[in-house]
């Protein structure tokens, strides 16, 4: 407006270039993802140059059978889960972090991932069926379940009186370590074969992928992106902690209730499916932050984006440091991610903690 | 115009009771009001109450209003890092139940909210990077940003420089002056309550123990009987009443 004197009119101004610089900051990144998620169709046993796949991807008719089958069969599925997955696990890490004003919480260290191994290891190792399904179904749904009621039983504990947000991270880390416990019992008892089961489980794989498992958790991470988007400015004002935000409207029990279900949810489908990959939800919200800031009308979509192109890009160097084998992505992305992590906390200039 | 009156309010926390049936006359909008009282008097919890975080007996009554939300307050400061800029702190406050998308009113509220009170040059940095002063300067941004009609001010000056102190305060008295907005202001400087606010409310260990014009509030028998401090209350060489603190032995 051109009522508003030069000065003023600054602050106005800088806040539009800022505005503009996160936008194009996460174009970029959507780039990116294009980018990496036609690499990782291209590599494989049979490989495809980048023609071939944009060929595949645009003019499915005008490729042989043999490679539409390939891309579109065999590795899309895969290739999208890495998607749909890295941004599930990074979006329940940043609002992990975001309600409980903690920078370490993740769905790693508030032992969903841990108990949703748990859940796994029971239907590999003894063939514990915690809930009837079809074969195909029974280990992704014990990990869901055992990774519920942990979420569950951290929620039920925190909604006691006295109990802080500090408490209920520690809450998670002890889960943790109930869990590794249980787990190392479980590969006691079992046997060589099943131990081998239960360890490449939790190593992560999104090899595992099929069409359907891909559509069941894209459709939960499109329910619950505008759920958590809804609350959008009061996520935001939760970083400025509980006292402030209470001032400006926001009942921050309440928001941190509804939150920690959605993303428990998100994160136990993600986990579920393609087993443990720690490092995304802790590393994927603090890239974001780095980049695009913490208001979550840009935060929560970074979050998501930076999430989902960290496992694509892990995922195509998972095929490529051993040409012929894909080693574990979970593996692969704290190998690779961990020097990149350290070199951007090291490295950045606020204080954000 | 706006009008606040409190009446028999309590609050608790567990089985200890803080506030014990504080009772006020009407305040009018236009006014800033001291509400004054030693550490843990309650002053604090009354705000609080006030504002609805804390439930309790009695009655809050606001008359006059035109909005739905008519009252905005200012916690003691928080001191929490974000990685969000000064700007983006203030534009929060006000776009709390409101759409996603900001509007040109929007940034016009926020950039003249930073103007007034003199903190348009750190906009750009971000909440980790500021010092305690200019972080209480941008609490009372957060708050003054949503238009408020009656404002609560937790020790909005804890953190300020003498300067800023005065300026702060005497920018409360124009703003409720101007805008007829009724400003409640914790406060520990007596000094400075005797010289910015009209009214003022002694709290001790939760109950009120005076309420009215400043002057006739802040005595030396208040101060006795309150703080256990020895003081006169003496015009200076201008006419305006000064606090001088005697030295306990
Ligand atoms: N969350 C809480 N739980 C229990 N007791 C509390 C809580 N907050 C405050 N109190 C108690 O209530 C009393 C009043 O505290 P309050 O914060 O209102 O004081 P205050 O007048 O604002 O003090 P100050 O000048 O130090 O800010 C104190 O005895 C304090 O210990
Ligand atoms: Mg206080």
């Amino acid at each position: 407006m051109s009522s508003v004197p030069g000065n003023m009119a600054e602050g106005r101004g800088f806040y539009r270039a800022l505005v503009f610089r996160r936008q194009a900051i996460l174009v970029g990144i959507v780039a990116a993802l294009f980018l990496s998620t036609c690499a990782d169709l291209a590599l494989g046993p049979a490989r495809y140059s980048l023609g071939e796949v944009f060929a595949a991807l645009f003019t499915p008719d005008a490729v042989d059978v043999q490679a539409r089958v390939i891309l579109w069969e065999i590795r899309m599925p895969v290739a999208l889960m890495a998607l749909t997955v890295g941004a599930s696990l990074a979006v329940a890490g940043a609002q992990m972090q975001t309600i409980l004003s903690n920078p370490l919480a993740s769905p790693f260290t508030l032992g969903i991932s841990a108990g949703a191994s748990f859940g796994a290891a029971l239907a590999l190792a003894f063939g514990v069926v915690l809930v009837p399904a079809a074969v195909d179904y029974v280990i992704p749904i014990n990990a869901f379940v055992m990774a519920m009621l942990t979420s569950f039983l951290i929620h039920t504990l925190s909604m006691r009186r006295g109990v802080t947000i500090e408490t209920i991270v520690l809450l998670g880390i002890a889960m943790v370590f109930v869990f590794n416990s249980l787990m190392a019992l479980i590969q006691f008892f079992a046997d060589q074969q099943a131990v081998s089961a239960v360890v490449f489980w939790t190593m992560g794989s999104l090899t595992k992928a099929t069409w359907t498992k891909l559509w069941i958790s894209t459709g939960v991470l499109a329910l619950v992106l505008p759920l958590l988007a809804r609350h959008g400015w009061a996520l935001t004002a939760m970083r400025l902690g509980d006292a402030k935000a209470e001032s400006m409207g926001v009942n921050p029990k309440a928001l941190r209730l509804e939150v920690l279900v959605l993303v428990s949810v998100l994160a136990a489908i993600a986990v579920c499916f393609v087993g443990t990959i720690g490092f995304i939800g802790l590393v994927g919200p603090h890239v974001a932050r780095i980049l695009v800031g913490e208001d979550q009308r840009f935060f929560l979509p970074g979050a998501a984006l930076c999430g989902a192109l960290l496992l694509s890009v892990g995922s195509v160097l998972s095929k490529m440091i051993l040409p012929g084998t894909i080693i574990p992505i979970g593996i692969v992305t704290s190998l690779v991610g961990i020097p990149f992590f350290l070199y951007l906390i090291l490295n950045k200039k606020s204080s954000t903690w | 115009m706006v009008g606040l009156q409190l009446d028999r309010l309590t609050a608790r926390y567990g089985s200890e009771e803080i506030l014990r049936e504080v009772t006020t006359p009407r305040f009018p909008g236009g006014q800033v009001v001291g509400l004054l009282g030693p550490n843990a008097a309650g002053k604090s919890t009354l705000f609080r109450r006030i504002f609805g975080l804390l439930k309790g007996g009695g009655a809050v009554c606001v008359d006059g209003a035109e909005s739905s939300r008519p009252i905005v307050y200012m916690p003691q400061d928080t001191g929490a890092n974000a990685a969000l800029t000064v700007y983006e702190s203030v534009l929060l406050a006000r776009m709390q139940g409101r759409r996603l998308k900001v509007s040109d009113e929007d940034l016009d509220r926020v950039d003249a909210t930073l103007a007034e009170l003199g903190i348009s040059e750190i906009a750009k940095r971000e909440l980790g990077n500021l010092s305690g002063g200019q972080r209480q300067m941008v609490g009372a941004a957060q708050a003054l940003v949503q238009q408020p009609e009656i404002l609560l001010l937790d020790e909005p000056t804890a953190a300020l420089d003498l300067n800023r102190q005065i300026g702060f305060l005497a920018l409360l008295k124009r703003i409720a002056r101007d805008r007829g907005m009724l400003i409640l202001v914790a406060l520990h400087d007596l000094g400075h309550a005797l010289r910015f606010t009209d009214q003022a409310m002694l709290l001790q260990s939760g109950r009120l123990v005076d309420c009215g014009p400043t002057a006739s509030v802040i005595t030396s028998d208040t101060l006795w009987r309150v703080y256990g401090v020895k003081a006169r209350i003496e015009p200076c060489s201008r006419g305006v009443p000064q606090l001088i603190v005697e030295m306990p032995d």
